[in-house]
């Protein structure tokens, strides 16, 4: 049977480990190597980096943070922020990297998913989108995607965006609450839902994983196929083994052995 | 020397990092010369049946691989490689394959909206038969998986491991002489995976080729 997978988030700041709470108020946790390697000790699933200071800064993502991430580690991982080409997206992957993930750029110009996939194969291309509840006639799904670190609303309903996404060759989609994200209190179960609903593809939840049954939740309630997850390991309050024997007593699919 | 075959397939880069954590010595190639002197080949591949095979016919590496197999040099398919080795593949409206290995190449056909095309994530195996690649390695280890198309062998010996997705159970280890292919990605799959590519690194199937020859001659006199 196909595991769910828990994939802790590593958001790098100036070579760091950082976590905020709405990309505010940003904390140092560590080097992004010595925690990705600790996370894969302890038997993550999966990873994902996402250079948050790239894109502000103007700056191309920090390959040789990748190519050692690379090398510490024998699992998929995800890398995001800083991608603004296919050259960017090529070198992401052949540092070893196993999949890209497009977030502002693919919604200022979509024609970069079709364009990754033609080139990488969809697997390889991962949307991130960062959707607020909203109640706006243009966003009937009642989801406006937000960009830039959800500083920017950009008039896009949040599900016409994953269906086109998909229709452009998307190979999986993270769904990053705006509202959920950094508060702990529980993935948004009906975004999530209505995403995983309607698209062909995976469906990741990020924003608000606080304790072993929100994850379970956002698997069985929401039919997510990943979870990510940040605050609740970075801080020391769980640790993966301990998350994932919870989630077996709850009866979801998880990997046990590593 | 182990051969990773590149043909524009996908990164190889994993491929070849999983090799130098276990101290092997692996060279991306797609020089024939190199692929023919290899002590072993690895046949890697993520992407589309018909492109593969196209980029494989025109850098000349079909028969390249055909002698591999047939010199009994050991070789080992991955994912896209693991697919074209065998005959035909349902993917591009239909695609020829290499054909070493009988069999096509389907896709998955899930009735449940939630079970998703690809299959990504860990999976489990249940492995059909012992093998010296396979040696060392649980029944049900999980590995990962990458894929919208699966394995189906035409004869049930070749099938060494089997996963369930999407109301199929698939042949997700195949092997047939000197040939091992895995649907899933062993240099992604933590160290159940480097298990098994350090299994095949020391794999020197014309031992078995040669018992099996002479088990045949026993059961002929």
């Amino acid at each position: 049977m196909l595991t769910k997978r828990i994939i802790p988030c590593l958001d790098i700041r100036d070579k760091k480990v950082t976590k905020g709470v709405k990309f505010k108020n940003n904390i140092v946790l560590g080097d992004p190597v010595e925690l990705a390697s600790k996370y894969y000790d302890e038997g993550c699933d999966e990873l994902v980096f996402y250079d948050i200071t790239a894109s502000a800064e103007g700056r191309p993502i920090d390959i040789e943070m990748v190519q050692e991430v690379a090398h510490a580690i024998r699992i998929p991982f995800s890398v995001g922020g800083g991608i603004s080409n296919i050259e960017d997206m090529s070198r992401v992957l052949l540092a070893g990297a196993e999949k890209v993930s497009v977030n502002s750029l693919a919604v200022k110009n979509p024609d970069i998913i079709a364009e990754g996939a033609k080139a990488f194969g969809s697997q390889c291309i991962v949307l991130g989108m960062d959707p607020i509840a909203v109640d706006k006639p243009e966003c009937p799904s009642g989801y406006e995607i937000t960009v830039r670190g959800f500083r920017e609303y950009t008039g896009i309903d949040a599900l016409e965006w994953a269906k086109k996404a998909v229709d452009l060759g998307i190979g999986e989609i993270v769904v990053n609450s705006v509202d959920a994200d950094g508060t702990r209190n529980g993935f948004e179960i009906g975004l999530t839902r209505m995403i995983a609903e309607n698209v062909s593809v995976p469906v990741v939840a990020s924003g608000g994983g606080g304790c072993s049954a929100h994850l379970a939740k956002v698997f069985t309630d929401a039919h997510a196929d990943a979870a990510i997850i940040a605050g609740m390991i970075h801080t020391g309050e769980y640790t993966i083994p301990q998350i994932k024997n919870e989630l077996v007593e709850l009866g979801i699919p998880i990997r046990q052995k590593w | 020397m182990i051969a990773i075959i590149d043909y524009k397939a996908g990164n190889l880069t994993s491929v070849k990092l999983a090799c130098e954590t276990l101290g092997l010595d692996a060279e991306i190639t797609r020089d024939p010369t190199k692929i023919l002197a290899a002590d072993h080949v690895i046949f890697p591949g993520v992407g589309a049946a018909r492109s593969a095979i196209t980029t494989l016919n025109d850098l000349g590496l079909i028969d390249t691989i055909k002698q591999v197999v047939q010199n009994g040099t050991p070789f080992l398919g991955i994912c896209l490689g693991t697919q074209i080795v065998l005959e035909f593949s349902e993917e591009n409206g239909g695609t020829e394959c290499i054909g070493i290995i009988q069999g096509t190449v389907k896709l998955f056909t899930p009735s449940n909206p939630f079970d998703k095309i690809p299959q990504m994530g860990w999976n489990s195996v249940s492995l059909q038969k012992a093998h010296p690649v396979l040696e060392g390695i649980e029944e049900s280890s999980e590995f990962y998986f990458v894929h919208s198309y699966y394995p189906a062998p035409t004869d049930p010996e070749c099938v060494l491991g089997t996963t369930s997705y999407a109301n199929a159970e698939f042949a997700s280890i195949i092997g047939k002489d000197n040939v091992i292919a895995t649907q899933f990605h062993p240099e992604k799959s933590g160290r159940v995976g480097l298990k098994l590519l350090s299994n095949f690194a020391n794999w020197q199937p014309s031992t078995i080729n040669h018992l099996s020859a002479i088990a045949q001659r026993a059961t002929e006199d």
